[in-house]
């Protein structure tokens, strides 16, 4: 419904955009011709009721979505200017990382090889590099303090909230350009939940990030600009404060105002 | 069991009485505490039954190879003399045959069946995956004498004929280079020999290791998987990183079931071993394993002879070993849980 809407009016440059995206399993259609440009270094939040497809909007972003049998999609995604489905998805997946919903990390691993397994993967094993990564990507995700002595032990013994601060910093060790959350707080406790977001706040001075959330309240605080899914569709798409101040769209309204969902 | 619509009413069984009593409902409140204690004790009666088995064989076992026992000591298994003529009775070949067997078969399989579990919880499309999935869980019911057949019948001469004269070359070859007769591939080769019977004991345990390793693949979360895609890893490398190793302990769980199966086995081996009872010089040479020489000697005499005494504390042996194993396997998982701080959640 909407076209790109903002990349006219934002100074910053598009790093993600997406053009007339169409994404199924098997014959089932998710989401229906969707576009929407995601400006570089911002946090764009993507709401809606369950099932609207902002799950399958984000798996298509770094190409997780045809991880699953039977699914395919139409449209492109184009990363500064490149269609991310021309060529190998291994190496799109190293330049946007993604969190997920449940906390994640390797079980059989201490928090070190937890972060340093997407540096391994990528061939890096120079063990200084690697510990300068490792420091970095915790200290960024907020956890260093609070693991800094027990780095060698198993990441499964922190709490949720620190196992996804954990699945933060294995997604940065990697220093992509643009990271995914797909409702990174549903499975933490409010205080963990409050972590994370300022989290999310630090992020944006060096990343794109894009969060799939199904609390309101989370994309009005961490989100400068959000896009409001319904059944599918991309309904409305604005910067944060007007998309819930004053929406143009009768829709977005009784949604934000709870009359559904 | 009565558990009909009448247990589905709206009031369950130990509720408080709420209502005026109705006698036929007193009556199946009653029953079923009946049937719960019936349940819960007849239970702890099986479970304590097995306790009472195991207790059984080691008593049975040890009271009936007391004479060898007491006569040979520790020469028992140390000796590899096994001569029941003049009264020598030493089970080293047999120890020997049984551990090394078991020992190949486990190196032949594992590889084999960790593939067979990955393509199949991995990498196989479904239609592929669900009929040959249940292909193998019914190769691992397909009994061992049938397996024996084939190995007589078509493992032994495909072996002979055209698997063991190259390897014979090849260790010819290297014995020759390094001045040093190497112990493997020598000998004459008549297809039953030890090498032959690991093999057969590797077909037969690769349906049990891929089947159970394959259902331990399967509870592997897809988040797991995802997370490893999601930091750039090839479809191999998420399997590597992620999968197998959040599997790992289901997987050893396998490879145990499977080397248990194969340290136990009988019929197969005795139709493919070759049944010699000294310790084979090579791989093809003929041995025994425990289990082929209590099927192949037990009746050669009278009950209560040194010589039945003999093979029943060679049982005794097997039983230990089968222990020793699994002793082994329980502190290998409890080592790979700790450190690994457990499963997630």
């Amino acid at each position: 419904m909407v076209e790109g809407a903002l990349s006219h009016e934002d100074p910053r440059p598009t790093k993600l955009r997406v053009d007339g995206l169409s994404a199924f399993y098997g014959p089932k259609k998710a989401i229906s011709n969707v576009s929407l440009d995601f400006p570089e270094r911002t946090v764009t939040a993507i709401i809606g009721p369950s099932g609207c497809g902002k799950s399958t909007l984000i798996r298509c972003l770094n190409r997780m979505h045809e991880v699953l049998p039977g699914t395919r999609i139409e449209g492109r995604v184009l990363l500064d200017g490149e269609d991310i489905y021309d060529g190998d998805p291994v190496s799109v997946r190293r330049r946007i990382g993604m969190v997920f919903q449940k906390p994640n990390p390797f079980p059989t691993m201490s928090v070190y090889d937890n972060v340093a397994a997407g540096l391994k993967l990528n061939g890096i094993r120079d063990r200084a590099r690697v510990d300068a990564a490792v420091i970095r990507s915790l200290k960024q995700a907020a956890l260093w303090d609070e693991v800094k002595d027990a780095i060698d032990g198993p990441g499964t013994r922190l709490s949720g909230g620190q196992q996804q601060r954990l699945c933060i910093a294995r997604a940065l060790a990697i220093e992509p350009e643009v990271l995914l959350m797909d409702e990174p707080c549903s499975a933490l406790d409010p205080i963990a939940t409050a972590k994370i977001e300022d989290l999310i706040f630090d992020l944006r001075k060096t990343y794109t990030l894009v969060i799939v959330t199904h609390n309101m309240q989370q994309a009005a605080r961490v989100a400068e600009f959000t896009a409001f899914m319904y059944l599918g569709e991309l309904v409305e798409f604005d910067r944060t404060q007007t998309l819930f101040e004053q929406p143009k769209q009768k829709l977005t309204e009784n949604y934000i105002t709870g009359r559904f969902g | 069991m009565s558990v009909g619509p009448s247990a589905a009413g709206p009031d369950p069984p130990d509720a408080p009485p709420s209502e005026p009593a109705n006698p036929f409902r007193l009556i199946f409140r009653h029953r079923v505490r009946i049937l719960d204690f019936l349940f819960r004790n007849s239970t702890l009666f099986f479970a304590v039954g097995i306790l009472a088995i195991l207790g059984t064989f080691v008593l049975v076992l040890v009271e009936g190879s007391k004479e060898p026992i007491l006569r040979y000591g520790l020469n028992f298994v140390a000796g590899s003399t096994w001569s029941p003529n003049q009264a020598i009775f030493g089970a080293l070949p047999f120890i020997f045959g049984t551990v090394m067997t078991s020992a190949l078969a486990l190196v032949f399989a594992v590889p084999l069946s960790l593939g067979i579990a990955i393509f199949l919880s991995e990498l196989a499309p479904k239609w592929i995956a669900e009929p040959l999935g249940y292909i193998v869980e019914l190769l691992a019911a397909v009994p061992s004498v049938v397996f024996g057949l084939w190995g007589l019948a078509v493992l032994v001469p495909f072996m002979r004929d055209t698997v063991d004269p190259p390897l014979r070359s090849v260790n010819a070859a290297a014995s020759h280079a390094i001045h040093y007769p190497i112990p493997l591939f020598a000998g004459s080769v008549i297809g039953q020999d030890v090498f032959t019977a690991s093999v057969i004991l590797a077909i037969m345990i690769i349906p049990t290791i891929s089947a159970i390793s394959r259902e331990a693949l399967r509870a592997v979360p897809a988040a797991q998987r995802e997370a490893a895609l999601s930091l750039g890893a090839t479809s191999w490398e998420a399997t590597r990183i992620s999968v197998l190793n959040y599997a790992r302990v289901g997987i050893v769980g396998a490879i145990i079931l499977g080397l248990g199966r194969a340290v136990g086995e009988t019929m197969a081996v005795t139709m493919t071993i070759g049944n010699s009872d000294s310790i084979p010089n090579s791989l093809f040479g003929q041995g025994q394993t425990i289990a082929s020489l209590i099927a192949n000697e037990f009746f050669n005499d009278t009950p209560g002879s040194l010589y039945v005494s003999a093979i029943i504390e060679a049982a005794l042996v097997l039983l230990i070993i089968t222990l020793v194993i699994n002793i082994g396997a329980r502190l290998l998982v409890w080592r790979l849980v700790k450190g690994a701080g457990g499963p997630v959640e």
